[in-house]
């Protein structure tokens, strides 16, 4: 750091950057082994078990493109690619409103605002295996708490779980309640957007929608990308709820393409095609990211562009 | 009185007020809403097994039936599970610990060629989905004898979760240099400065990865679903599943709603705790993702 450089002092730079760089590798080392063996080693071997048949008694056998060739022939399938996109369509934006909505009623500073918050990130600490399972029981046809609260206004509610029409409908009402997280991250951008902005806009003229659509949606347009990015990654690896809620049903209704995934690679032992759909998954999830960070310069607003202006 | 209801609708100040009023009023019913699930939850938990299955239910039971979360306790084995899930929510906590913020002192502090191009990659990962990995990573500990054991939970948590390197990353970005080149000139490695200098300094993010951790490995299900088999072996999140009987209607609602209540008490007692760590640490990948 404080050598002026002769040709023998160069060399014993030389020797020290060495020895940092070492002790780089040996602090970086977990990560790099981690990287290697549970990543990237693992990406290609499934690569490789994609185009290959495979069920633990016998060796894996290469098969060529057949399990692709299988998969495009497989109803459920194509099945599942449609429970999966139906659900990341609706669940996703309905959700990413819903939460920007809650975060722009609390960003304010008023009594009981912090325990509000807290309430309506709850869902999000204690989402897993027993709120599905209180799913469940909430939406139970007969004597579920919906279906009690429809009647109490005179409706008659479906039977929520057991109907192919209504079972995903209620996967993504499981999915809004669940909009805690979504929220405080959009409450942090809103938190980020200085006060003077909107106070000179309503000196201006500027009224509430105004205000809105001009200063806080640009300003907190790069939060939103990070949440449509999560959003929608999260959205096509749903897994727990599919399988404790409905288990993929009724007639399939609710297979989404981790619980196809799941049942090809742990039920059936059908290791080969199980890869070949995470393959297929991956490109997918691969092709829509992509094609939202093309996207985001069209409408995601950086702090850095502003102060070069 | 009525002029007093003009006002609030006329003056400017007047309108501000309606509009809080306006909000809270929304605010509440959808806390309602959240909230409506969990007493919904406790109030099943606590009846008898003849009064669960009425229309219209009592939303409060008449006489409440505390002793069917000791039932639940035992018909479930629920100490086994607990001592399961909290075996390895102390590992992968430990190791989660240690690795992000070990890795995230080389990635901050000491320079070496490739450094940044490994750092991208593993924030590339961060992106990946999981069931790209799952299939070969299920053989490998498969072929090596982990399945039905802990350590396909535990053991990957020693070596590094992406998003938390990158939180630690950026927090050791913002600590001054002076006190580690003091250290330096005094003949400290780098292996002590990390210890006794970098570590006393991260309380924040340690606790903001502790609270993420527990939650994401506590609530986990699908990791000891598929790996552990014994039924001795399985933490609350799988045995909770084996506990709902038949598909259609679980025979035993007010014992399952009592294990699941019993089930959701540590998340909600380490939130009310440690809220502010929660929201920090939300803050932080909100502004700099």
């Amino acid at each position: 750091m404080v050598q002026k450089s002769g040709t023998i002092d160069a060399r014993r730079l030389g020797k020290r950057e060495r020895r940092e760089a070492m002790h780089a590798y040996v602090f970086m080392s977990p990560v790099i082994i981690g990287l290697l063996v549970f990543t990237l080693g693992p990406i290609i071997v499934s690569l490789f078990l994609s185009f290959s048949n495979y069920n633990l008694l016998n060796d894996p056998k290469w098969i060529g493109v057949d399990n692709y060739v299988k998969m495009y022939g497989e109803r459920l399938f194509w099945q599942s690619l449609r429970v999966s996109a139906i659900y990341s369509i609706v669940s996703v934006p309905l959700g990413m409103t819903i939460a920007l909505f809650l975060a722009l009623l609390l960003n304010r500073t008023m009594r009981g605002i912090y325990t509000l918050r807290a309430i309506y990130y709850l869902p999000t600490v204690i989402s897993g295996v027993g709120v599905a399972m209180l799913w469940r029981w909430i939406f139970n046809g007969q004597y579920g708490v919906i279906n009690t609260l429809l009647r109490n206004v005179g409706v008659k509610g479906p039977n929520w779980l057991l109907d192919e029409n209504y079972a995903l409908i209620a996967l993504i009402i499981t999915s809004v309640w669940g909009v805690g997280g979504t929220m405080l991250i959009f409450l942090a951008g809103l938190q980020g957007i200085p006060v003077e902005i909107n106070e000179a806009a309503e000196i201006d003229g500027a009224g509430k929608w105004g205000q809105f659509r001009y200063i806080t949606l640009p300003m907190i347009s790069h939060v939103t990308f990070f949440n449509l990015v999560l959003g929608i990654i999260g959205a096509l690896q749903v897994f727990t709820d599919a399988y404790v809620i409905t288990n993929g049903g009724p007639n399939n209704a609710t297979l989404f393409i981790a619980v196809y995934l799941y049942r090809h690679a742990f039920q059936f032992l059908n290791f080969g095609y199980a890869a070949a759909l995470a393959w297929v998954l991956f490109i997918i999830v691969m092709v829509l990211t992509l094609l939202v960070f093309r996207s985001s310069p069209l409408w995601v607003f950086y702090e850095q562009e502003r102060q070069e202006k | 009185m009525m002029t007093a209801i003009a006002r609030l609708f006329r003056t400017r100040t007047g309108q501000a007020r309606l509009g809080s009023i306006a909000t809270m009023v929304v605010l509440l019913i959808g806390a309602v809403f959240i909230l409506i699930p969990f007493f919904w939850m406790i109030s099943t938990s606590l009846k008898k097994a003849g009064d669960v299955y009425i229309a219209p239910p009592q939303w409060i039971p008449a006489d409440p039936q505390w002793e069917n979360y000791v039932t639940a306790v035992t018909r479930l084995n629920y100490g086994v599970h607990a001592t399961n899930t909290a075996i390895i929510v102390v590992f992968v906590m430990i190791g989660t610990l240690f690795s992000s913020s070990f890795a995230a002192y080389g990635f901050s502090r000491l320079r070496a060629p490739g450094r940044d191009a490994i750092f991208m990659v593993l924030l590339g990962t961060m992106m990946l989905p999981g069931a790209v990995t799952l299939v070969p990573t299920y053989l490998m500990f498969n072929s090596i004898g982990w399945v039905n054991t802990f350590l396909p939970m535990i053991v990957p948590a020693f070596f590094g979760n992406a998003f938390f390197v990158f939180l630690t990353r950026q927090f050791y970005i913002t600590i001054p240099k002076e006190l580690e080149e003091s250290a330096m000139m005094d003949g400290a490695t780098v292996y002590q400065i990390w210890w006794y200098i970098m570590l006393p300094l991260s309380g924040p993010i340690l606790a903001t990865i502790a609270v993420f951790t527990f939650v994401a490995t506590y609530n986990d299900f699908f990791t000891p679903l598929i790996y552990i088999s014994d039924e001795s072996k399985r933490t609350i999140a799988v045995a909770l599943t084996y506990f709902q009987g038949s598909p259609r209607i679980g025979p035993q609602m007010h014992l399952l709603m009592a294990a699941v209540t019993m089930s959701i008490v540590p998340p909600i007692l380490l939130f009310i705790a440690a809220q502010r760590y929660f929201v920090r640490g939300i803050v932080m990948t909100g502004i700099k993702g």
